[in-house]
């Protein structure tokens, strides 16, 4: 009988752990109610720079609403993996960044509370934000499935000293000058140009503004995909060009996908950079502001028919509550707090990038040379990535295949306009409507 | 000679049956005292009892989602309804047809990262395999030092594979890589070559599997050899055999037993290895090393179709169970005449 009862309890004892695991809920805070969870996107130098620019803030938030918020902050690498995991299990986080152009993804997948008129209102109103910035925040016609925190644009940052070194007075406005001035700028010492080249986002990016002055579309207006259009075709070769055959980016970044090229313009490997709001991480390098300007990303010199006058998509970060969160309340108040015109100088002034109300617009925080720049480039030549469900696979399929053209350059492969539609259509078969 | 060898064959399988000591009890015995004992109930029990939290992780771990899997195969999983299974269309072999299909670009890109895999598995597992006992072989005998090098060698295998891959892309890169610049300092790279991307990707790959592997194929070895009575080599000895004969005609056959095992579970591991490729190449493996375990990854998470990704995981699980079975009658059939 004591045998039998031990037997019991020692079975018992094993496997009450093991059903508690597999039964633990995730930490958004059922038991605790006045605790939130937030995955933060890296925006700064690094994952713990981020955490310490974050934390007061949080800390801040704390004092006034007694709500505690456990922050994460989430590699961009990771972040949209991270998202569908928790959108798939409705575990995680209550308040995630996401990057604006995944809004129409995200949108698709219903896992976030959507922003109907009544929500923006709990969260401050709907004409508090940057119209611009809030369009980017879900597809046409829809709430909005978050609203914008960070507002972002491409910018053409360049080495003064290296540009007055190699006689080049003043940066270059169109594809062919900075192709020009890069080899000038390019000897054994230094590349004219640092790429991201596996980095399969930035990719993305460029392949969408390339393709806006080349006369393209990623997506038809019923939302089909049309990546191999002569005018992308055109547009993407002539972006990895700037390797395989101008030869004015290190061969070897086409190996970079963690911010190396940052690196290598702070450190004088590189003489120019096409980036978004990079000075803090610039900054943190030991490079400082007067050492850089900062311009717009050229255009082409003859634009093609159809060719658009955009230089940069409409860049940013915006704040999302998913629906599984069991303190909606909560999350949003914590969206309206990071949204306040405070949080907004604070934080925006912290990462170089400008603010997603309007309210603070003209603060004197955003009156350096580098935000003058994105703000005149956000108001004037900017355009929104394609508000569809399947933006996020054109990013990762047209990302990964610009990732492919670039180590086939590095290694010396010719880089054709048959290779490179080749790859496209490649990507194209395998988007999943 | 023929005689020699024959004889040491003969001495192999004889050393092999003194090698299960005859237990105490006459078998016979044995079994008429446990028929004649009757268990308490609760004794009885206990086994089920204690084994009751391992099934319950099992099925929670493996059987349940491989379940879902194949479940998920059928069905339309996308984005849309990733919040809902439930509401995901019913596919049926779509799914299938679009992964096998070899007129589309996903089955041919499956296709090739098959062919890559089988190539990659192959030659990891050979090389893991052949360094094992070369390593487990020459420190088989005792001397001044053996301990030391046991440890040395078995370290690749207790480093945590994220913290061990990540130091590789490191040294690997083009650039800034320990790996470039040792070639550079011998004279032996004239241009500095790209390991992470292009064709050197596939050497880079296999070099990182078997580095991590092959300490376990010499950890067995190792275990094994130890069993093997020293009667053996000394018989074999006597009878004027080599190094190698003895490698052959003693080792090899009384190693049998567990490379049978050995090289079915590195076969099965390196087949399936995700980590190693995903922290290698960050996500997205070039072509020329494009594992199927990474490609089923991309094709299931860049384009969020977890239906087409579950039905080429649920193709990839029955090559693997065909293959295994496969082996093991092949090869059990090899050993019965001598058993």
């Amino acid at each position: 009988m004591r045998r039998r009862r031990f037997a019991t309890i020692a079975a018992a004892a094993l496997l009450v752990p093991a059903l508690a695991a597999c039964g633990k809920s995730s930490d958004t805070g059922a038991a605790a109610p006045k605790t939130l969870t937030y995955w933060a996107s890296n925006q700064g130098a690094s994952l713990e720079f981020d955490k310490k620019v974050l934390q007061p803030e949080l800390d801040k938030f704390k004092q006034q609403t007694g709500i505690t918020v456990n922050v994460e902050v989430v590699p961009w690498s990771d972040l949209l993996n991270r998202l569908l995991t928790a959108a798939t299990t409705r575990k995680g986080p209550d308040v995630v960044n996401i990057g604006n152009t995944w809004s129409a993804s995200m949108q698709a997948t219903g896992a976030f509370i959507p922003f109907d008129d009544a929500t923006l209102q709990a969260v401050g109103g709907k004409d508090r934000f940057v119209p611009a910035a809030l369009a980017s925040a879900g597809a046409a016609g829809k709430p909005a499935t978050a609203v914008p925190l960070y507002s972002l644009a491409y910018a053409l940052y360049y080495n003064k000293r290296m540009f007055a070194d190699a006689g080049i007075s003043s940066p270059p406005a169109t594809w062919e000058q900075l192709v020009a001035d890069g080899k000038k700028l390019t000897n054994g010492k230094q590349w004219g140009l640092a790429v991201e080249g596996a980095n399969v986002s930035e990719n993305a990016h460029h392949a969408f503004t390339f393709s806006q002055q080349f006369g393209g579309q990623w997506f038809d207006a019923a939302g089909n995909p049309t990546f191999a259009t002569p005018q992308n075709v055109a547009a993407v070769k002539r972006y990895i060009d700037l390797m395989a055959t101008d030869k004015i980016v290190n061969p070897g970044n086409a190996e970079y996908a963690q911010n190396q090229s940052v690196s290598d313009f702070a450190n004088h490997k590189a003489a120019m950079l096409l980036w978004q709001a990079v000075g803090s991480s610039l900054k943190a390098q030991n490079m400082g502001p007067d050492e850089y300007g900062v311009t717009p990303v050229p255009f082409l010199a003859s634009p093609p028919s159809g060719g658009r006058h955009i230089d940069s998509m409409v860049a940013g970060i915006n704040i999302a509550v998913f629906k599984h969160t069991r303190n909606r309340e909560a999350a949003l108040q914590f969206v309206k707090f990071m949204t306040s015109d405070a949080e907004q100088v604070i934080l925006n002034r912290t990462y170089g990038s400008l603010p997603s109300v309007k309210t603070v617009e003209d603060n004197a925080a955003f009156a350096a040379p580098e935000q003058k720049a994105i703000q005149q480039v956000l108001s004037t030549t900017a355009a929104p990535l394609p508000q569809v469900p399947e933006e996020s696979q054109f990013e990762t399929l047209v990302g990964t295949a610009m990732k492919e053209l670039f180590a086939d350059a590095a290694n010396g492969k010719a880089i054709t306009d048959d290779a490179v539609r080749q790859k496209l259509s490649q990507a194209q078969q395998q988007v999943t409507k | 000679m023929a005689t020699t060898i024959g004889s040491d064959a003969a001495v192999a399988r004889r050393g092999r049956g003194k090698s299960t000591p005859p237990p105490g009890t006459p078998p016979a015995r044995r079994r008429a005292s446990a028929a004649g004992r009757r268990r308490p109930l609760g004794r009885s029990r206990l086994p089920y009892l204690l084994l009751l939290p391992a099934l319950v992780l099992e099925l929670g771990v493996h059987i349940v989602p491989m379940a879902v899997g194949a479940w998920m195969s059928l069905r339309e999983m996308t984005q849309f309804h990733i919040q809902s299974w439930s509401t995901a269309p019913f596919a049926g072999l779509r799914n299938y047809r679009a992964t096998l299909d070899l007129d589309t670009a996903t089955g041919r890109e499956l296709l090739h990262s098959f062919w890559v895999t089988v190539a990659f598995t192959v030659a990891s597992v050979a090389l893991s395999w052949l360094l094992g006992l070369a390593a487990g072989v020459f420190l088989q005998r005792p001397f001044r030092g053996r301990a030391l090098l046991r440890t040395l060698f078995l370290t690749p295998y207790a480093l945590p594979v994220y913290a061990a891959v990540i130091t590789w892309t490191f040294l690997f890169q083009r650039d800034n890589g320990l790996v470039n610049q040792v070639l550079d300092s011998i004279g032996l790279a004239g241009h500095r070559p790209f390991w992470l991307i292009g064709g050197n990707s596939f050497a880079a790959i296999l070099v990182v599997s078997v580095w991590r592997q092959w300490p376990f194929a010499f950890l067995c070895i190792m275990a094994a050899l130890q069993n093997i009575p020293g009667e053996l080599y000394e018989a074999a000895y006597l009878d004027g055999a080599g190094f190698f004969q003895r490698l052959r005609h003693v080792t090899l056959p009384m190693l049998r037993p567990m490379n049978q095992v050995l090289i079915l579970v590195l076969f099965l591991w390196t087949f399936n290895d995700f980590n190693t490729p995903y922290i290698l190449f960050g996500g997205s493996a070039p072509r020329q090393a494009d594992l199927i375990s990474i490609h089923i990854y991309e094709s299931s998470f860049h384009t969020w179709n977890f239906g087409q990704g579950s039905a080429m995981s649920v193709t990839l699980l029955l090559f693997l169970l065909m293959v295994s079975v496969v082996y093991l009658l092949v090869t059990n059939r090899r050993v019965r005449p001598d058993a």
